[in-house]
């Protein structure tokens, strides 16, 4: 808040290339003060100057603020190329001014705000979307040759963390993939029930549910909980070890990053999705039979062996396919972001968000794709 | 553990580093000896880390060439490349421990993918690298629960892991009480002495650098190049460098 019962004012008088710049008053935080720009831009109005002194005879408090205009004032004249005394300011301005400009600015150092024209940014913006290619394929490259190395046998990753990512995105998913699987059954019961009903058909919601879950909703709903669960924890993770230095660390040490940190993830997590995936389309079938039994008054037995009649081997085997590809994408897309990782807190979270919005991107398109695959081959 | 060779442990010719078109420090050329203790020094910002970065290989140069042994250091050079990694340890300015990891898995790592001692020899091992950085009794900690010096001399038992040839250290007694600093400045000139090892050393305490370097080079100002080599006492002494000088002697006159 500024207070108005604390003024300042300024005074300038020129003499040919000489200029004084007489300030008095209060020169403190809560005070009514002028710019340095603006002093500076009356300062050379009129004529040239060569010479400025500032003097403050009249002065009545000071803190940091009058320090602090100095300096902006001196940047100003340095790039004028004029010549500023201050020398005649209270003491401890003077000496606190002396040790702010002890150490000069070095050339090149200063960075000017990033506004710069359209063009340039498109074309940097370009620049970097291709440098993110280059990394995206630098990086499936390198997956492709650690798995290589695990073949046989040569890949530099312990058991050890291999279990724990099976832990961490195996059994620890087991509750969230539950209620998803479950409550998408339900759903999906409810929604058709409603609609079959019109036609007295009620015993085809058993058709609906056991298609539409096993061979692609189990998938694809397992596959978003995952890569809202894993893939952001595993870019959050190596984006943090980057952060920290930990995998320059590792790099000192000869290890590949791809193969201790990525390898694990990605095989822990491709062995994992099937298995999520056959759990999540057990419960979602049977959140089909629960609005069947309750709300359509279907014998249990009848919605079961309706269900086992449509579902064949080649169902279940495509929802068990598209799971692996998932598994896949998910791991790859949460790894890749967080070993691209800046070294900012920042930039672990951008990491982790594009990690998730990619991965999910990818499982959208990779259902489209299969779904088309499946469809031209006729199964 | 001396090869009786004349061979510098590194030698760095005409090293330029940038980060993009922003140069660093241009044409470096210098040897590090077998059993040296090399002090890298100047002025912050200056790009004393950077230099450490370009020497272990996580940052490549603009121009220029590094050599171990005399086998360029370079990843295009595959079987000499991880063989010269494997010679030399890092300490890093933070630390950089793997904080999944507690201290002795940190340091047994390395142990588990290069050498085929028993879990039970490694976890000695383990106890008696942190027992040499005053850590004894810390084997079961993770890097969060112990304090920023600590993490620091626990980095260091990492980087000492596989005894190696070389040990580049940043920084390796910042932010660490006098006490603990002091021990640390004991235990390089101790392994120098014991196992014939070359130190490559970050550093601006003044006190270790003339307890324990044995050579130096003095970077100048962002931008340009090297101002001064050699034995810092010597330097102090007989340079003719104002910069040198002053950062040598702390600004005060001598």
């Amino acid at each position: 808040m500024k207070d108005p019962a604390k003024t300042s004012s300024f005074e300038i008088r020129q003499e040919e290339n000489r200029a004084e710049l007489r300030i008095s008053g209060s020169w403190v935080a809560d005070s009514e003060r002028s710019a340095p720009g603006e002093i500076f831009a009356l300062l050379t109005k009129t004529a040239a100057v060569s010479e400025l002194r500032i003097t403050a005879t009249e002065l009545q408090e000071s803190d940091m603020s009058l320090p602090t205009f100095v300096f902006a004032l001196h940047r100003l004249c340095q790039q004028d190329n004029i010549s500023l005394r201050f020398d005649e300011l209270p003491e401890a301005a003077t000496r606190l001014l002396g040790m702010a400009l002890a150490v000069p600015e070095q050339e090149g150092v200063r960075r000017e705000s990033d506004e710069s024209s359209v063009l340039s940014r498109i074309g940097s913006d370009a620049i970097a979307v291709g440098r993110g290619w280059h990394a995206t394929l630098e990086f499936i490259g390198g997956c492709c040759l650690a798995l290589g190395r695990m073949a046989v046998g040569r890949a530099q990753f312990r058991g050890s963390d291999l279990w724990t990512v099976v832990q961490e995105c195996g059994a620890r998913a087991l509750p969230i993939v539950s209620l998803i699987g479950f409550l998408m059954g339900l759903i999906l019961a409810f929604v058709s029930a409603m609609q079959l009903k019109m036609f007295g058909a009620e015993i085809y919601v058993a058709n609906l549910v056991g298609i539409g879950i096993v061979r692609v909703l189990g998938a694809v709903m397992t596959g978003i909980v995952m890569a809202g669960r894993t893939g952001a924890s595993f870019a959050a993770e190596l984006g943090t070890m980057q952060v920290n230095e930990e995998i320059d660390a590792l790099e000192t040490l000869g290890i590949s990053p791809i193969d201790f940190l990525v390898l694990p993830r990605l095989v822990g997590l491709t062995l994992m999705m099937p298995l999520l995936c056959a759990y999540a389309n057990f419960v979602g079938l049977l959140g089909g039979l629960v609005v069947g039994m309750s709300v359509l008054d279907l014998p249990a037995r009848l919605y079961i062996n309706q269900s086992m009649e449509v579902l064949d081997l080649t169902q279940v085997a495509i929802g068990l396919c598209t799971s692996i590809v998932f598994g896949v994408l998910i791991a790859m897309a949460g790894c890749l972001q967080g070993m691209l990782c800046g070294r900012s807190s920042a930039a672990v979270g951008t990491a982790t968000n594009t990690a998730v919005v990619h991965s999910i991107t990818c499982i959208v398109v990779a259902t489209a794709i299969i779904t088309v695959i499946c469809s031209v081959l006729g199964i | 553990m001396n090869h009786g060779t004349k061979i510098p442990a590194i030698q760095v010719r005409q090293l330029t580093m940038a980060y993009g078109d922003f140069v660093i420090q241009r044409e470096l050329s210098f040897d590090v000896g077998r059993g040296d203790i090399f002090i890298i020094m100047g002025a912050s910002g200056c790009g004393k880390s950077t230099l450490l970065k370009h020497l272990v290989g996580l940052n490549a140069p603009a121009a220029g060439e590094i050599f171990f042994d005399n086998v360029r250091f370079t990843p295009e050079n595959s079987a000499g490349y991880d063989r010269i990694l494997r010679s030399f340890g890092v300490l890093f300015q933070s630390g950089a421990l793997w904080s999944s990891m507690t201290l002795a898995e940190n340091i047994m790592l390395a142990m588990d993918q290069y050498t085929l001692f028993t879990r039970q020899e490694k976890m000695e091992r383990a106890s008696f690298k942190l027992g040499l950085v005053g850590l004894a009794g810390y084997e079961g900690y993770y890097p969060a629960q112990i304090s920023g010096g600590m993490r620091k001399r626990a980095g260091l038992a990492r980087a000492m892991a596989l005894d190696p040839q070389i040990l580049f250290c940043d920084e390796p007694s910042a932010g660490l009480d006098p006490l603990s600093a002091r021990r640390i400045d004991d235990l390089i000139l101790e392994l120098r002495e014991s196992l014939g090892t070359t130190f490559v050393v970050v550093t601006h305490e003044l006190a270790s650098i003339f307890a324990i370097g044995s050579n130096s080079i003095f970077l100048g100002p962002v931008g340009q190049t090297a101002i001064a080599h050699g034995d810092p006492t010597t330097l102090r002494d007989t340079s003719r460098d104002s910069r040198v000088k002053e950062f040598l002697f702390r600004g005060e006159k001598s």
